[in-house]
């Protein structure tokens, strides 16, 4: 009996990778960045990103995730992806610890629309976690070849303490640059010496959010409840809804547009997303 | 066009012969019903059945398929590394087919087959096997097949056509792997002129039977987000149970789940058939589901086949009209009547219904 080999590509066999650092990112510790490396050179070529596009995580007998990629392409020899524990795959992947095997498998999805955004002013808005594939967006807009891409970039990000943001000692180090203006905000303070803002993000949109123009587009990624009220805000401040990009998520298997749940109309969340312009989701049910 | 004619005497002589090249599955009698299966060596398939109960898609894609196996035993060299599992991409040939159901898979390759990503298990199960069909010579009276694409001698995804013309066959070769498998059986005789008119007239009769019929013409005129809020749908899903029998027994659903299955320390990575009938296929981690209720999963079913398909793929409808799940469906849900109702809606009407 012949035994076929598969001779095409096979877009479900994850890359193997070595997890080479685990981050502790937030207070609560159930945010961990997970920085990994390819075991076989040349993997690292085929993984070749842009900022906005994931991963499926695929720990070995657990299962696979999609996780937002949080390292930029700018970032060389290795990849990055920050994890909430939630499930079972993510749970595990909690208690997994350098050294160990798994496998990734991607990049998945589109991007945020480089090519648009190229020459104009950008303003990001994430809340949350929902800030790895903003991180990688901004630096990789930072990067020194890339800078001079883009006009003015704001940034407004808002997590519930000053020990729930992630990737702390960056904001730091992007507050005291002068080509980025950070808005960073908290709900509410513990810390006496927190000396940035306190308020929901959407407030904060409000007060330091530029007016729209034709030149100005908002990135915003966060829990549905700060969509919910910052998208009012943006409206007020003039910003037309293919403007406006969002990125998605939907519980996912395949990642490449065949399993069939990620849907919201004839758009697939995983293969013709997980980014989005408002303008798009109008003209979709609003499964997600 | 190539037409053969099988002496009823020569039939159990070529599938043997077929038997030696092709790993032939067809329709046998299971109990009260019909189903496709592996035809042992001695074994015929039996063409007297109206349709099976199972569609045949399972022959190009399996309800559980191993893709990896792995180790998790880390003395292993290569453990928590996927490794492809082995696959038999060896001839097979499946007679007996309904050429709604080899049609049908003509609609799914669209989504197994793009020009971004291939998925290898379908594809190779599907370019290693042989469609023989068996044309309809008596339609079921929930087929709808003429208006949903397809039709009782429709030859779209066949390699070959077989019409039972009650002494002999006739086999119409409708491609190089059908003109192989012909020669493979032995069956060499060429039908006289005659033979292609009797297919004619056969399938002008089978098409005339069926009575029942699907309107599609403005679906693909009709706005999504207005058809999707249309007020029907909490009618149309109201009975329904969740069970999922209508994607399970559909040959163009193809909805698939991936899981991992360890035991002791290895395990295997497969892919398994899903249904959008259930709620754990979109529950996200958080416990937020984006078709939480029974009327989001009914209303996804139906907007796939009859909207977002046609849409998606400029074409129409993912549905070939076999019937199964009208014929297997519980609570009598009927995709026929959903149809009619998509393809009329007009919101306007509609409007002091909302109010």
């Amino acid at each position: 009996m012949i035994k076929g080999d598969i001779k095409v590509q096979n877009p479900y066999m994850p890359y193997p990778v070595r997890i080479d650092e685990i981050i502790t990112e937030t207070e609560d510790r159930n945010l961990k960045t997970f920085k990994f490396v390819f075991l076989n050179p040349g993997d690292e070529d085929k993984f070749s990103y842009k900022a906005g596009q994931f991963a499926e995580l695929s720990v070995t007998g657990k299962g696979e995730i999609p996780i937002g990629i949080a390292s930029s392409p700018t970032e060389k020899g290795f990849v990055k992806f920050t994890v909430n524990k939630v499930g079972l795959v993510s749970s595990y992947l909690h208690s997994m610890k350098v050294g160990d095997i798994m496998g990734i498998r991607g990049p998945l999805g589109n991007s945020y629309p480089w090519d648009t955004l190229e020459g104009k002013n950008v303003v990001i808005i994430g809340g949350g976690f929902a800030f790895t594939t903003l991180r990688s967006s901004i630096v990789s807009m930072l990067d020194p070849a890339n800078r001079k891409k883009f006009k003015d970039i704001n940034v407004i990000y808002g997590a519930r303490t000053p020990g729930m943001l992630l990737y702390r000692d960056e904001l730091a180090a992007w507050e005291r640059r002068d080509d980025i203006k950070m808005h960073i905000t908290v709900d509410a303070a513990n810390d006496l010496d927190w000396k940035y803002n306190v308020g929901f993000v959407p407030a904060i949109t409000e007060k330091k959010a530029p007016q729209a123009d034709a030149d100005t587009y908002a990135i915003i990624c966060g829990p549905p409840v700060m969509i919910k009220f910052t998208q009012p805000v943006l409206d007020k401040l003039g910003y037309g809804h293919d403007h406006i990009i969002m990125s998605l998520e939907n519980r996912m298997k395949c990642g490449i547009g065949m399993c069939g749940r990620c849907n919201i109309g004839k758009e697939f969340v995983c293969k013709d997303g997980p980014v989005f312009t408002l303008a798009q989701l109008n003209a979709t049910p609003r499964e997600y | 066009m190539k037409v053969i004619k099988i002496d009823k005497k020569d039939w159990a002589g070529g599938i043997d012969k077929i038997q030696d090249a092709y790993r032939l599955s067809g329709p046998v009698r299971e109990e009260k019903s019909h189903n496709f299966k592996v035809l042992g060596k001695g074994e015929l398939p039996d063409l007297n059945f109206l349709n099976t109960r199972l569609s045949p898609k399972s022959i190009v894609y399996p309800q559980s398929e191993i893709m990896f196996e792995y180790s998790l035993d880390e003395k292993d060299p290569d453990h928590h590394i996927m490794k492809d599992a082995a696959k038999d991409y060896s001839p097979k040939a499946v007679l007996g087919i309904r050429p709604c159901d080899a049609s049908a898979f003509l609609l799914v390759k669209r989504n197994f087959d793009t020009p971004d990503y291939k998925d290898p298990y379908w594809v190779r199960a599907y370019e290693s096997t042989t469609f023989i069909g068996a044309a309809c010579n008596n339609p079921c009276s929930t087929c709808f097949c003429t208006t949903a694409g397809s039709g009782p001698f429709n030859e779209d995804g066949l390699d070959i056509l077989l019409a039972d013309a009650g002494e002999c066959y006739y086999a119409k070769a409708i491609t190089e792997k059908g003109d192989n498998l012909l020669n493979t059986a032995g069956w060499k005789t060429i039908a006289d002129g005659g033979a292609l008119k009797k297919i004619e007239s056969l399938k002008k009769e089978a098409e005339a039977k069926i009575s029942s019929l699907v309107s599609t013409d403005q679906l693909n005129n009709k706005k999504t987000t207005e058809l999707y809020e249309a007020p029907f749908w909490e009618d149309v899903s109201f009975s329904c149970i969740n069970c999922g029998t209508c994607t399970y027994l559909c040959p163009t659903c193809w909805c698939f789940d991936i899981q991992d299955e360890n035991s002791g320390c290895s395990g295997v990575r497969m892919k398994n058939w899903d249904s959008c009938m259930f709620p754990l296929f979109t529950i996200h981690g958080t416990g937020h589901n984006p078709r939480g209720t029974k009327l989001h999963r009914v209303r996804q079913r139906f907007m796939h086949k009859l909207k977002y398909y046609v849409d998606k793929y400029e074409s129409g409808i993912q549905c070939v009209g076999c019937g199964r799940c009208i014929r297997s469906c519980p609570v009598n849900i009927d995709i026929r009547r959903v149809c009619d109702m998509m393809n009329s809606y007009d919101p306007k009407a509609c409007a002091c219904a909302v109010k």
